[in-house]
């Protein structure tokens, strides 16, 4: 017996079996990451003093790293359109450009790290910087992850494009519900982080 | 999903919806950044930030994600999921800034 | 997707690197029963030391090396250790392995008419986290200083300034709570979309709601856990102060922290999944039980919806209860009341759950085999477990009662008499299917009452101990503490209780070993039951179903009126 439901969804559900175990994921995650919200906002209120993000973060730096995490979900959305369309060309050329933009991100975030080490702050240093880097370094780890799936899709996973056209648009669509919750939290831990 | 949902002319409307969300998302970006230089109080400017930021993520997560479309299901997860969630944060909370009242007993 | 040539399958894809669930449930039932073998070692260790403190421990204690017991005499660090080990491995790598992980795994997708799991090498890749994640729990036992000796709750700050077994317990953890996390995604996953056609929600038997149930609590409450372990990972690597607070001062010095960290904070998350688990532990041996007793009296479940909407609000309230093991942590009379009320609203369901299980025996015409004694032993264990739980649940109670033997009574009535007898009763019920023959019953029978008279042995005489205030964290057992010495001869009761528990385990181990080839042989529905795994072929072959079962009933049409037989299956057509 084969497994059903892995390309047509199963009728009184409506859903393919990857489409809820992604979702079902992802509600882990949001627990993983509303947990580490939560000791922020416990430790910050608790504390005596917190910096403001911005007297030791750039703003025009995380500005712009969420201006292309952002522009990267949207290429993401755009290469799945693709597919849905039938044009395999403008896929790649647009999946391409969202792992491109996830390097640019990944890119920047080294840079900040690098820039904090230099100046001597380390996780140690305060319970704000313990924070920012295990949260951003985590979230990182989380883009990491994304960027690897994506780049299979890219390059050696896109020949089911050949065999099972359906079942690749649907393991795209995984993929990228995956990279815009990645995107979500970012939306979130920018002004948390460099803003308040 | 239906293929009668997923035609082509459907998948082009699609596509004109996430370019605007795409727009929108950028614009709040820069709104965002904009207001933190606003001189408000610091409860202020945490409702901002946090609202502005919610508006984002709803966009992301009802139209790039697709939820506003998802069956019953995901959205029925999704609720318990936001529920436990809000559990978490507040009953914690409550727990840390609930006051002890020592009464002088004997 | 999955493999239809597996008759050309060599031994390692067949045996050891499988994606066939049913083999999955077994890999995870050798490997969950060994660490529950290892769990118990570490306790009858420390029961040595409490019963005979200061006595060298002969033959064994010298083969445990120098550090741990120089000449026979254990270190109360080694103690320590044993204690944070013997909770850590019966918890995360004994009992929810092998009630979700080989119970699950095994018998959900046959219960539900799936051929395999939705995600299969998903499934094998959960088994292989878990199996990493033990090793490394295990291995921290040769780490320098020894393996985690914080508790099994490892509160911080003591477990952060602890020797490095922490750390090997912490990435320990972080496989184990991936595993889980990947487990439950493909439980429920399964049984939303892979039920069998004409199976529909209120035709799924109670064991798999349970499961599915225990799946959410996997899934929802291990995370906040996972986040708390690698903020204690950074703490002890990385030098923060996440759960350090300022001014901490170990062994006369300061440490060289930044502080401004919170130690609550590592309760609230930890037991924001620890309560949540305890249900893990319990729901699904619930699920075990209700199949074996709606079998044994050969009558209909009383009251299959009410269970299942009593499991459901279970499930729900467990996340809203954690803070019951933190009254005495300073929380205002508040929140200590809120949830005081929670805790005893969530004894609601559980015991509706209990008093249906009570009336299905009313009036049936009883079976008394194997797993149905232990089915009938875990009810009234589990209701001692439960009850005693209540005044723990009231804060007034709670403090005096707080830390002492009388919770660790409670805790294991409701984890070792209850789930572990289920364990047992699970073994019995599904032994035929899974081999083609029967358990031998005289061994058996020996082996229930001797575990349920050893077992209340234990666990009884530490409500006594644990009223007169004996605390749980004693080296000596209480031998030095006044207020021990009128119950301090419980002690050496207690250990030689559970020195002869693992005797009486010597019946079940001769009949698991000897039955899959000399036991009696069994038919394809020994049992008569009417559930969808005794609808197939036994074993049941790769894919499960020789045709793509239909369900046409509930799942305990016993004794239906007008029906030539007295069961019914769901797979069987007219009456």
């Amino acid at each position: 017996m084969e497994i059903p439901y892995t390309v047509k969804p199963r009728p009184d559900t409506g859903l393919i079996n990857s489409k809820i175990g992604i979702w079902l994921f992802l509600a882990s995650e949001v627990m993983l990451f509303g947990a580490l919200f939560s000791s922020y906002i416990i430790l910050r209120i608790g504390s005596e003093s917190w910096p403001e993000g911005s007297s030791y973060l750039s703003v025009p730096i995380g500005t712009f790293n969420t201006l292309v995490l952002i522009s990267s979900s949207i290429t993401m959305v755009m290469a799945w359109a693709s597919l849905k369309l039938k044009n395999f060309k403008k896929f790649q050329i647009y999946m391409g450009l969202t792992i491109l933009l996830g390097l640019v991100f990944l890119g920047v975030k080294s840079f900040e790290y690098y820039g904090k080490f230099s100046h001597h702050h380390y996780p140690k240093e305060s319970v704000f910087f313990a924070i920012y880097f295990t949260m951003t370094g985590l979230h990182a780890l989380h883009v990491i992850c994304g960027m690897v799936v994506n780049a299979y899709f890219w390059g050696p996973g896109s020949k089911m494009w050949q065999t099972n056209p359906e079942q690749f648009t649907n393991r795209v669509e995984t993929s990228g519900l995956f990279w815009h919750f990645v995107d979500l939290v970012w939306i979130f831990l920018f002004p948390v982080l460099y803003l308040l | 999903m239906s293929e009668i949902e997923h035609s082509e002319e459907h998948i082009k409307k699609h596509v004109r919806v996430y370019i605007s969300v795409f727009v929108a998302l950028m614009a709040l970006t820069v709104v965002t950044v904009a207001a933190s230089y606003l001189q408000l109080n610091t409860f202020g400017t945490i409702a901002l930030a946090l609202f502005i930021a919610s508006i984002k993520a709803s966009l992301v997560i009802c139209y790039f994600m697709h939820l506003i479309s998802e069956k019953k299901l995901v959205l029925i997860v999704l609720l318990f999921t936001t529920i436990f969630f809000l559990g978490l944060i507040f009953l914690s909370l409550l727990a840390y800034f609930d006051p002890v009242v020592y009464k002088n007993v004997a | 997707m999955s493999d239809h040539n597996h008759e050309k399958l060599g031994f390692w894809r067949k045996y050891i690197f499988s994606t066939d669930h049913k083999v999955i449930g077994l890999q995870y039932g050798i490997t969950g029963s060994f660490f529950l073998f290892f769990g118990f070692c570490l306790m009858m260790l420390m029961r040595w030391q409490l019963a005979y403190p200061g006595q060298p421990l002969p033959f064994v204690g010298n083969l445990l090396g120098e550090s741990n017991m120089p000449m026979g005499y254990m270190l109360p660090e080694f103690y320590n250790a044993l204690g944070a080990m013997h909770g850590t491995i019966m918890v995360f790598l004994a009992i929810v392995p092998l009630i979700f992980g080989a119970f699950g795994n095994y018998i959900v997708p046959l219960q539900i008419g799936a051929p395999d799991m939705a995600f299969p090498k998903l499934n094998a890749i959960s088994y292989w986290c878990y199996l990493l994640g033990g090793v490394v729990m295990v291995a921290s036992f040769w780490a320098p200083g020894g393996a985690a000796n914080s508790g099994w709750t490892s509160y911080a700050p003591l477990s952060v300034t602890a020797t490095i077994g922490q750390t090997y317990w912490l990435f320990g953890m972080v496989l184990l709570i991936t595993s889980s996390l990947l487990g439950s995604v493909n439980f429920i996953t399964t049984v939303v979309q892979l039920r069998a056609e004409g199976m529909t929600w209120f035709r799924l038997p109670f064991f798999v709601w349970a499961q599915l149930v225990t799946a959410f609590l996997l899934l929802l409450a291990f995370p906040p856990l996972e986040a708390a372990g690698v903020l204690q990972l950074m703490d002890r690597l990385a030098g923060t102060s996440f759960f350090m607070p300022s001014g901490l001062v170990v062994g006369g010095e300061a440490l060289g922290i930044s502080g401004g960290g919170s130690p609550l904070l590592w309760q609230h998350l930890f037991w924001f999944l620890a309560h949540p688990e305890v249900y893990v532990l319990i729901l699904p041996a619930l699920g075990i039980v209700t199949e074996i007793i709606a079998n044994n009296t050969r009558k209909p479940l009383y009251g299959y919806k009410i269970m299942i909407y009593s499991i459901l609000f279970l499930g729900f309230l467990s996340f809203i209860v954690w803070a019951h093991h933190m009254y005495l942590t300073g929380m205002g009379t508040t929140v200590s009341t809120f949830f005081q009320t929670t805790t005893l609203i969530i004894s609601i369901p559980s015991v509706v759950i209990i008093t249906t299980l009570f009336i299905t025996l009313w009036g049936g015409s009883i079976r008394f085999n194997t797993p149905m004694l232990f089915a009938l032993g875990f009810l009234p264990m589990f209701g001692i477990g439960g009850l005693t739980g209540l005044p723990l649940a009231f804060n007034a109670t709670d403090i005096p009662l707080h830390d002492t033997y009388y919770v660790i009574g409670h805790f294991h009535y409701v984890v070792a008499p209850g789930t572990i007898f289920a364990l047992f009763a699970g073994v019995y019920y599904w032994f035929p299917k899974i081999t083609g023959r029967h358990m031998s019953e005289v061994l058996g029978k020996t082996h229930f009452w001797a575990s349920i008279l050893f077992m209340n042995g234990i666990f009884m005489p530490m409500f006594i101990q644990g009223m007169a205030g004996v605390s749980r964290r004693l080296y000596d057992g209480g031998a030095t503490y006044e207020l021990a010495q009128g119950v301090l001869h419980w002690n050496e009761f207690m250990s030689i209780s559970a020195w002869l528990l693992a005797l009486a385990q010597i019946p079940f181990l001769i009949n698991l070993f000897w039955s899959p080839f000399k036991g009696k042989k069994a038919n394809d529905n020994p049992w008569e039951a009417t559930t969808l795994e005794w609808s197939t072929p036994t074993p049941p072959p790769h894919g499960n179903f020789l045709e793509a079962p239909k369900v046409y009933r509930g799942p305990y049409e016993y004794s239906v009126p007008g029906s030539s037989k007295d069961y019914s299956p769901q797979s069987q057509k007219e009456i």
